[in-house]
């Protein structure tokens, strides 16, 4: 047999049917929904009359427009209520298990389903959200779809897909202290641009990534969208199978064992070729921080941002200078020093326990910075119950910093939790487009150790120089 | 789904790279729960002042561009989020293809669902084609699905690439569920060979 990819293999295993000259239909292990692109779906079953495929392959959490306010968790605007109230009775006439808002296994629907362990190596997993490339980092292929999408896979458990090309990231080498997996996927999108991996799929390899914790190779495969791709993969390892085991819903006993052993053949093969490579060295890297409106504007902490002059490309020199208007920032200074007004540590990018744990350990006996307002926001409430039973609620909040209830918070600010026009923030989410956390709203986008640095000294900050004092 | 086959209108330059979804249609209007009625929020943050009042510099409020079903976009056209609501808001306006050199995969996939052409073309042909309509808003595109082309300035023909099952979905009007649907035996053998 031809060598092939991780990818080649896991879409073989899911192609029901290729005509010529068709999309393939790719059959669907995993459908995740949430109250915002589903309620138009499931009307358009309704109106044909048909039911839920496999409800069983189906999983709902709320998150998007959910409060993450601890005091006033039942205080949502009518519209979102409606939406959320939706879901609920959607999934009770399809028959789809539901974790609402208030229930101890509800949290950001790329948080939990890792968590309780739907996510695994090999699956397809689709979600109508574009971060669902974050379950790649378990070796399944996983990617956002539309809302007519979501209709068809819950009619048909079926997705007509046209096979997209591969591209190697190779990233070898160690992280220098300071330095996270959320710097190495900051640095590719800085390296390639927003559409630079469009119509492929990642595949993330290297001894740093075979080094990086779950946690981590879930950061970085999250924001593969940002650069463009259709999905972000890593080979499932010793690292993937120990975080899984014992999960609520992987497999036990023999069935483990037997899951384990197929697990371990998804490995790209010796000789398998991909469609492209890029090779990072991540020695070379340093904490990563964006200055414009995409993630691709982004750059090392300590370089000064570019100047106007420096774009040959006439259209990409007029977007640099339409993105620094909007910051009300100034070409070819450097960021370190900028005064901020927020800092948001949470999101399906970095919400999770190692990431509260980085945040934690700048925190640890020092205060935020008067002025500055500090969200910290766990993906679900299982991380929320965890960084407690560690102490880490009782050193964000004794630093000054919010504490707040599992949700997408500030990262998509529909939900309660926002920017106010011009403000300057420093987020550990993915996405620093124009209005993206509020109308008006200026987003840095960076590590929750650079996040944290931010909140303390109220400026952007070297992380490093907190973690050597 | 609406049917697509030859499309001649005047059109709307938006030179911009990179537009994401959150430009095309913020979040906070994603609490909707059906899909009518999004065009008014359609680029809602560069088209309406603090006020509420219409933006006049904004291209999308100049009388030039009423009745416009072509917009000409920048690179890499409706990046970001996954939000259907991005081509939904666009359909509500009235636009029927976007023109640009690239568009992110998934709004590709959801526009091509809601009878929304994207049509991809060259660096060059792109500059052509802004230039002229900069020039006078007037200018009259054609864009021709069974030929694949874009005609419209003088001498100027070129040719975009579409795969030929959208292609055949659009010019007939067929709802891809319906397509999906004809598969369900082999649906169901490929679920009984997996359990």
């Amino acid at each position: 047999m031809e060598p092939r990819t991780l990818f080649q293999k896991v879409w073989d295993d899911h192609v029901v049917v290729q005509e010529p000259n068709r999309p393939a239909i790719l059959y669907i292990d995993l459908h995740l929904i949430h109250e915002v692109t589903s309620p138009q779906a499931f009307t358009g079953l309704r109106e044909r009359g048909i039911k839920v495929r496999r409800p069983d392959k189906t999983i709902a959490t709320m998150d998007h427009s959910t409060p993450t306010d601890p005091r006033a968790l039942m205080v949502i605007d009518d519209q979102a209520k409606v939406q959320l109230a939706m879901l609920e009775s959607n999934c009770e006439e399809f028959g789809i298990t539901c974790y609402p808002l208030g229930d101890s296994r509800n949290g950001i629907v790329h948080v939990i389903g890792p968590e309780r362990g739907f996510t695994q190596p090999g699956k397809t997993i689709v979600c109508g959200d574009s971060h669902t490339s974050t379950h790649g980092a378990f070796g399944a292929l996983a990617f956002g779809i539309g809302t007519s999408e979501v209709e068809h896979v819950l009619a048909t458990q079926c997705l007509l897909q046209r096979k997209p090309k591969t591209l190697e990231v190779r990233i070898d080498g160690k992280l220098m202290p300071g330095v996270t997996a959320k710097d190495i996927i900051l640095a590719l999108c800085a390296k390639i641009g927003t559409g630079g991996a469009t119509g492929h799929v990642i595949e993330y390899t290297g001894s740093a990534i075979e080094r990086l914790d779950m946690d981590g190779r879930m950061t970085v495969c999250n924001m593969s969208i940002e650069a463009g791709a259709r999905a972000g993969m890593i080979a499932p390892d010793e690292t993937t199978f120990g975080y899984l085991v014992g999960r609520e819903f992987a497999p036990k006993g023999a069935d483990w064992d037997a899951a384990v052993e197929r697990w371990k053949q998804l490995r790209t093969d010796e000789g398998a070729s991909y469609d492209k490579t890029v090779t990072i060295d991540a020695h070379t890297l340093e904490p990563m921080i964006t200055f414009g409106t995409n993630p691709g504007m982004g750059m090392q902490i300590n370089e000064s941002m570019p100047t106007a002059d420096s774009f040959d490309d006439g259209s990409q020199k007029a977007a640099y200078e339409k993105a620094m208007r909007y910051m009300g920032l100034e070409p070819g200074r450097p960021l370190s020093g900028q005064k901020v007004d927020v800092v948001f540590i949470g999101s399906c990018t970095n919400s999770r326990i190692s990431d509260l744990r980085m945040a934690a350990g700048v925190f640890s006996g020092r205060k935020v910075a008067e002025g500055v307002r500090t969200l910290i926001v766990p993906g679900s409430h299982d991380i929320k119950k965890q960084a407690e039973a560690e102490g880490l609620d009782r050193i964000f909040k004794e630093a000054g910093a919010e504490w707040r209830e599992p949700g997408c918070s500030m990262c998509i600010a529909m939900n309660g939790d926002n920017l106010e026009p011009g403000q300057y923030a420093v987020s550990t989410s993915n996405r620093n487009f124009e209005g993206r956390q509020g109308k008006g709203g200026r987003t840095f986008l960076a590590s929750p150790l650079t996040a944290a640095a931010a909140a303390i000294t109220g400026q952007v900050t070297d992380p490093r120089s907190l973690l050597l004092s | 789904m609406a049917k697509f086959t030859t499309l001649t209108s005047h059109a709307v330059p938006l030179p911009a790279d990179n537009v994401d979804t959150d430009q095309i249609i913020p979040a906070r209007f994603l609490k909707v729960t059906d899909k009518h009625g999004l065009g008014d929020s359609l680029f809602c943050d560069w088209r309406y002042l603090k006020d509420g009042s219409p933006n006049p510099d904004f291209v999308l409020n100049e009388p030039a561009s009423q009745g416009a079903q072509i917009l000409i976009a920048g690179d890499n056209f409706g990046s970001g989020s996954s939000r259907e609501h991005a081509p939904w808001a666009l359909v509500g306006w009235g636009f029927r293809a976007i023109i640009s050199t690239s568009f992110a995969d998934i709004f590709k996939s959801n526009s091509l669902k809601n009878g929304l052409l994207p049509v991809e073309v060259s660096p060059e042909v792109h500059r052509q084609l802004m230039q002229a309509v900069n020039l006078d808003r007037t200018t009259k595109i054609t864009i021709d699905l069974p030929t694949q082309s874009v005609t419209g300035l003088g001498s100027l023909e070129a040719t975009f690439p579409i795969d030929e099952f959208s292609k055949h979905c659009l010019l007939e009007g067929i709802d891809q569920l319906g397509y999906l649907f004809s598969f369900d035996e082999q649906i169901t053998n490929y679920e009984q060979q997996r359990t």
